[in-house]
């Protein structure tokens, strides 16, 4: 009975010789949450823009609850919520104007309008500044203020383009709570985003995208799988017994490390994060000396390895501003 | 609707029940927007631009230091030559200044518009579920406050200088909404124009190309006897020129003339041509 929030097969989309966008393939269940990651450029804004009427479809079909984007895109816009990467919000007008003006665009009375605008803006913590000029507002107002503009009209599907690059980590756990409170509501969300972690936490599925070809899909933990799991970095002591280092992750892990005999770095492919202190105690024990420890998740460039065979290329993904950071590090 | 009233029960607290029913808003989903919906949105963007006039005054600079300071600049510099004095003049004068004045107005239509479109909110009313043509259309609506602004003042100022208008109250009336309507239909080519261009300036390089020959190869300050044969051939047809006339039929002797007839027809052609052309062109390229 319940039709596919999106299902698109064979989707193109061509700027001159470059398919930004290559043949492909989705289906978005109701009520999901559906990450869809991949390096800058790799085509996931693009495609978000063509399911939302934003951008002509050049080949392939779209359907969204079952009506032809292509077709019937006035039928679509009625029934999905764009949020960009840019807040796409009016700088010249007040929050409280900008929304109910969304709001009166899309037929309702002045004072349903009204009463919709003030209703998000507390919704969304912008109450005290729902009657100040826009170039008061930070990045994570602005972002939360163009998400509220999507949900006027309770769109049942709503599409987030990277809805948390640039926020804090703070501001990023509150959008993540929003998120989860709107499919709770019923809506269906399809997001896309540059961050494993992210996609890890929110995403009931995740479609990787490189190059504008769907690479892989599948739930977080299936996705993680393929790439393995966290890894433990030691570095030895100077002096410290290799051999007996190695036997001793052997004992612990069942798996052998890698070592770098040269400068005494010595890797551990860990299943859970948390074995590592069984190795750390293994190793104390057996009394080898270490200078430093840290457990780093795997990164999207990891993920991207795996997957594709090349890295995202991305010098975005290492800068500090990245959440695929190591968990642990000491010294 | 009802899904409003669901979240206001408790403001602050996000309603944990299930308000958004896909079926219901598929079944909602209407495949076109209706013409008295059309006219309500650009309404409401034409709200939003006379908002943002508001709060950047600046805008006004054009229509009303331009009416005042060359209404006063053209009289006593040309008044002599041309007509021997300057109150004798006046009756040629203002209504091509008027003229003028007004397609001034009418390109930095296109101008603002395309500066409005490099910006974010034009990307959200792209994917409302509103008429294509309202995001265009409502800007024009409210700079119908600028051509008035504009045509009342070179008016104004006119009399000042001395000007006393044949016609009376009501033919300046009739002038200044036949120049009102002129601008608004001419101002379709230059959205034309901020639709197609590629940032703001090139819009005005454009524009100019086009505005130059329009206002000054008229017979807004010149009798056309002056001008060489060819010269006098395209001022003949310049629709200008046809806005000028019938113009000066109105404020200067009360006469709703021919002239009047083919601005009007001039006007509808243009928004004919070009208010779709500039539609096709708002979808396919922003």
């Amino acid at each position: 009975m319940t039709t596919a929030s999106v299902s698109a097969t064979g989707l193109v989309k061509a700027f001159g010789e470059v398919r930004a966008v290559d043949s492909v393939d989705l289906e978005v269940q109701q009520g999901e949450i559906f990450g869809v990651l991949g390096p800058n450029g790799a085509g996931k804004t693009t495609m978000l823009r063509m399911l939302a009427t934003l951008l002509p479809i050049d080949a392939g079909q779209a359907r969204v609850f079952g009506v032809d984007v292509a077709r019937e895109p006035h039928r679509v816009r009625q029934l999905v919520g764009v949020t960009g990467q840019y807040a796409s919000v009016d700088e010249d007008l007040t929050a409280t104007e900008n929304l109910w003006l969304f709001g009166r665009l899309q037929g309702l009375r002045s004072a349903d309008a009204r009463a919709t605008a003030t209703d998000l803006l507390a919704q969304f913590g912008l109450e005290e500044a729902a009657n100040k000029p826009l170039s008061q507002f930070s990045g994570g107002m602005r972002r939360r203020l163009d998400l509220a503009a999507s949900l006027i009209s309770r769109p049942p599907l709503i599409f987030l383009d990277e809805p948390t690059t640039g926020l804090d980590p703070r501001t990023r756990g509150q959008m993540w709570d929003t998120i989860r409170g709107l499919v709770a509501d019923g809506c269906t969300i399809m997001l896309t985003t540059q961050y494993l972690d992210e996609a890890d936490q929110l995403a009931d599925r995740i479609a990787v995208i490189d190059h504008g070809r769907k690479v892989a899909q599948g739930t977080p933990d299936e996705l993680k799988t393929s790439v393995g799991s966290s890894t433990l970095q030691l570095q030895l002591a100077d002096g410290a017994d290799h051999d007996l280092a190695r036997q001793v992750v052997w004992r612990v892990v069942g798996r052998a490390p890698v070592l770098t005999p040269e400068s005494g770095r010595m890797n551990v492919p860990l299943e859970t994060a948390d074995v590592a202190g069984d190795v750390l105690i293994g190793l104390r024990q057996a009394g080898v000396t270490i200078v430093s420890v840290s457990v780093a998740k795997p990164t999207l460039d990891e993920v991207f390895l795996a997957l594709t065979g090349h890295d995202t290329g991305d010098a975005a993904q290492s800068d500090e501003s990245s959440p695929d950071e190591p968990l642990v590090e000491a010294r | 609707m009802s899904t409003v009233t669901a979240s206001q029960t408790s403001p602050g607290v996000r309603a944990r029940t299930h308000v958004v029913d896909p079926a219901t808003a598929v079944a909602r989903a209407r495949p076109h927007t209706t013409l008295s919906e059309t006219v309500s949105q650009t309404l409401f963007m034409a709200w939003r631009s006379l908002k943002k006039m508001r709060r950047n005054p600046e805008q006004f600079f054009d229509v009303t230091l331009q009416p005042l300071l060359f209404t006063a600049m053209f009289a006593y510099i040309f008044g002599g030559a041309i007509s021997g004095n300057v109150k004798s003049y006046l009756p040629l004068l203002i209504p091509g200044i008027v003229a003028q004045t007004v397609l001034t107005t009418c390109m930095s239509t296109g101008v603002q518009l395309r500066e409005d479109m490099e910006k974010g909110v034009f990307d959200r009313f792209k994917a409302l579920p509103i008429a294509r043509i309202a995001p265009l259309a409502g800007p024009m609506v409210a700079d119908l406050v600028r051509y008035l602004i504009a045509a009342g003042l070179t008016f104004l100022m006119g009399v000042i200088i001395g000007y006393r208008p044949g016609g009376g109250a009501a033919g300046v009336l009739g002038a200044i909404v036949l120049a009102i309507f002129t601008g608004w239909a001419i101002a379709w080519i230059f959205t034309f124009i901020g639709t197609i261009a590629r940032n703001a300036r090139s819009v005005q390089g454009i524009s100019m190309l086009f505005l130059f020959p329009l206002t000054f190869l008229s017979n807004a300050f010149v009798p056309v006897r002056t001008l060489p044969g060819a010269l006098a051939a395209f001022v003949r047809v310049n629709p200008v020129s046809h806005l000028v006339s019938a113009s000066r039929d109105l404020a200067n002797h009360g006469v709703i003339s021919g002239e009047v007839g083919w601005t009007l027809l001039a006007g509808l052609a243009v928004i004919a041509i070009f208010a779709p052309l500039s539609v096709y062109s708002y979808k396919r390229h922003i």
